[in-house]
């Protein structure tokens, strides 16, 4: 056990286990799907790698080892929830029906987005980190106002953990009591920087401080991340407040395709985590409790694949934006500098755009 | 019906017409509620519409427009009282990362309407961190838009206007104007958001100013006319983006040209006035286009603030200096 209240429903091996407080809620078919959602993610993340790796990607930020984490969160959200996540959200983005070739828009650098945020309830992807839990506050504070029973979700990391704006997003949820939930990925890394220098007491753990319940659970154990997620939603909706959901989890992979985690880290360390698989211990589970067939595993598999192939033929049909879309969204009004920059742009034949 | 009151009152006026008019105007501030803010402009606003529309926030810059951001994307529009300029900066990120390019980043799906008050500029004798000028910062990100109101009609009718539109607004105000009264229209805007006005005419030189600058400026023209020298004063309004149209036709009369900022003059706001009118009038121009600005130190203790702002004789030195080139 890494720590005494750890919330855990299933081990590595896939064997359920007794826990005081949280009880899993899934039948077979719900824990399938999880396990569906959690292959197809992991290969979109090793599609997105190899994608990278031959020069069709600018980066990648690769998800490899967090999918239980991002799934079990993805699938406690209600419809009209919204979610505010980092670059690194792409199961939470699979869950919100984001279509996987808009998540790679970003990395193709062909958009600074990639999808309609308000169309999916899932917020753009945030780069300086620890700013986008603020903006889950706001919207929280905006669910307030109208009555709704909704709720905000701001994910973040480790390392995002020591931004101020995670701290004061923290001090106006407590004194709001907004209906945020904080979804902390502790993957144990912040490129090279242990998750230990970010914070000598266990991360959810601060949120006692700020006044709200934390809670630390498995994020490798998507029955458990689902349950620990979907109550602290639960809570927020009906004027509970805010909790802290630090999701103990950890990277497998690089920080980004830019990354050479190999400088900091040993191999045996990986190699630990590597036997808490978030995927085999629930196909252990789906295969001694619910007879799932192989078949049924080589279904998904195949649906996966394909998925990829998908993927990889629309990123490479992504091609270079015609400069002039540069001043589109700029601002929401006519500005004459945007009329300005345009003009010369035609001008200077770099566009056959349309003033 | 026009009516004389302080620019503060004009301000409190203003905010208390955009929240009857829009229910979805909310502000947030450190200490607007109850004590009405630390220069009282949203007096009495919370008890009239309460504290879930004039919200007490904690002390935190960068949370206050932090979640503007996620109250916009909810529909809402939150106008943020920074209390003093120089407090501003824990919320940069947020503001030039976040609110100035969320829109852009959303792929339009976003708008950031909201305004970022900021009680700004020298002269009431305070200590550090309460007299700067932070508007070129702001001004040179793309997604924002600055504006700053010279007089209590202005404030009036500009900050509404500023609530109603879908951009991001900096919203500058010269705080050492604030208790200064002035004739307010309460039927009709003075002019466009992003419109600089003719305060005063002239036909020798084109003094351009915004803020408290304004009112310096227009005495310095007044001086100068006792002496023979005809100035026009431009109050910009919008620093960005800049009615340069307006300006450069000034330039066309006069070709001389004098900018007035308290801010230091690199990389200022005056730096591209005089620039952008350089490429556009360079055959009126009968001298240099000149910067009167704060020096290129931090804010200096406020004893000798006076030595550091524009001041009428440093504008008419300025002016004597254009006025001394010839052709």
């Amino acid at each position: 056990m890494i720590d005494e209240e750890l919330v855990q429903l299933l081990t590595p091996e896939g064997e359920r286990v007794e826990n005081s407080e949280y009880e899993s809620t899934l039948n077979g078919d719900e824990i399938f799907g999880f396990y569906r959602d959690m292959v197809i993610i992991r290969r979109l993340c090793n599609e997105s790698t190899s994608l990278q790796r031959q020069g069709q990607l600018a980066l990648w930020a690769p998800v490899q080892g967090q999918e239980a984490a991002q799934i079990g969160a993805g699938r406690a959200l209600a419809p009209m929830d919204f979610t505010f996540p980092t670059y690194r959200e792409h199961g939470i983005a699979w869950c919100r029906g984001v279509p996987p070739e808009n998540m790679l828009r970003l990395f193709r650098a062909v958009s600074n987005g990639g999808w309609d945020p308000q169309k999916y309830r899932h917020s753009v992807p945030t780069v300086v980190l620890g700013s986008q839990t603020l903006h889950a506050v706001g919207y929280a504070m905006g669910i307030q106002r109208d009555g709704a029973e909704e709720a905000a979700m701001a994910f973040f990391g480790d390392g995002a953990s020591s931004q101020g704006d995670v701290m004061e997003a923290f001090v106006w949820a407590a004194s709001f009591n907004a209906p945020v939930v904080f979804f902390c990925q502790n993957n144990q890394w912040g490129i090279s920087t242990p998750s230990t220098v970010q914070s000598k007491i266990p991360l959810y753990h601060r949120a006692h401080g700020f006044g709200f319940p934390g809670v630390r659970v498995d994020g490798n154990d998507v029955l458990a991340v689902y349950e620990v997620t979907k109550r602290a939603l639960d809570s927020a909706r009906v004027g509970g407040g805010p909790t802290l959901i630090e999701a103990y989890t950890y990277r497998i992979g690089a920080h980004t395709t830019s990354d050479d985690p190999t400088r900091y880290r040993i191999d045996a360390e990986v190699e630990v985590w590597k036997h808490r698989d978030p995927v085999e211990r629930v196909k252990a589970l789906l295969v001694h409790e619910y007879k799932v067939k192989n078949a049924d595993f080589d279904g998904v598999a195949a649906e996966a694949e394909t998925m990829a192939l998908k993927l990889r033929e629309d990123v490479l049909a992504m091609s270079r934006p015609d400069p002039i879309t540069m001043f589109d969204n700029a601002y929401a009004a006519p500005h004459p500098l945007i009329e300005e920059g345009r003009r010369e742009m035609i001008d200077l034949g770099i566009s056959g755009g349309e003033l | 019906m026009t009516t004389t009151m302080t620019m503060a009152k004009a301000l409190n006026e203003g905010l208390r017409r955009a929240m009857e008019k829009d229910p979805k105007v909310l502000l947030m501030g450190e200490d607007i509620g109850r004590l009405g803010g630390v220069f009282r402009i949203t007096d009495g606003l919370q008890k009239d519409f309460g504290e879930d529309r004039v919200v007490d926030t904690p002390l935190s810059e960068s949370a206050i427009v932090g979640t503007a951001v996620g109250l916009a994307i909810r529909g809402y529009r939150a106008v943020c009282e920074i209390q003093f300029d120089g407090f501003v900066y824990p919320a940069f990120d947020q503001i030039v990362s976040q609110v100035a390019k969320m829109h852009k980043r959303s792929d339009g799906a976003y708008k950031m309407a909201m305004v970022i008050r900021i009680p700004f500029q020298g002269g009431i004798g305070a200590i550090e961190h309460h007299s700067e000028s932070p508007e070129p910062y702001f001004a040179q990100t793309a997604g924002l838009r600055v504006v700053s109101c010279s007089t209590p009609n202005d404030a009036y009718w500009m900050i509404q206007q500023s609530i109603e539109h879908d951009d991001p607004i900096i919203f500058c105000e010269p705080k050492c104007r604030y208790w200064e009264k002035g004739e307010v229209d309460l039927e009709s805007p003075p002019s466009g958001l992003f419109d600089a006005v003719v305060r005063r005419e002239g036909t020798d030189v084109t003094l351009i100013a915004y803020g408290a600058s304004v009112k310096t400026a227009l005495r310095a023209a007044e001086t100068a006319a006792v002496e023979g020298t005809s100035i026009e004063v431009i109050d910009t309004r919008s620093i960005a983006p800049l009615d340069i149209g307006l300006m450069a036709k000034s330039l066309e009369k006069t070709g001389r040209v004098v900018v007035v900022q308290e801010s230091p003059h690199t990389a200022s706001i005056g730096s591209e006035i005089v620039s952008e009118l350089t490429q556009r009038c360079f055959y009126s121009l009968k001298a240099p286009g000149i910067r009167v600005s704060g020096y290129h130190v931090p804010y200096p203790p406020t004893r000798i603030e006076e030595d550091y702002r524009p001041s009428v004789d440093r504008i008419l030195d300025a002016v004597d200096r254009v006025m001394g080139f010839e052709s």
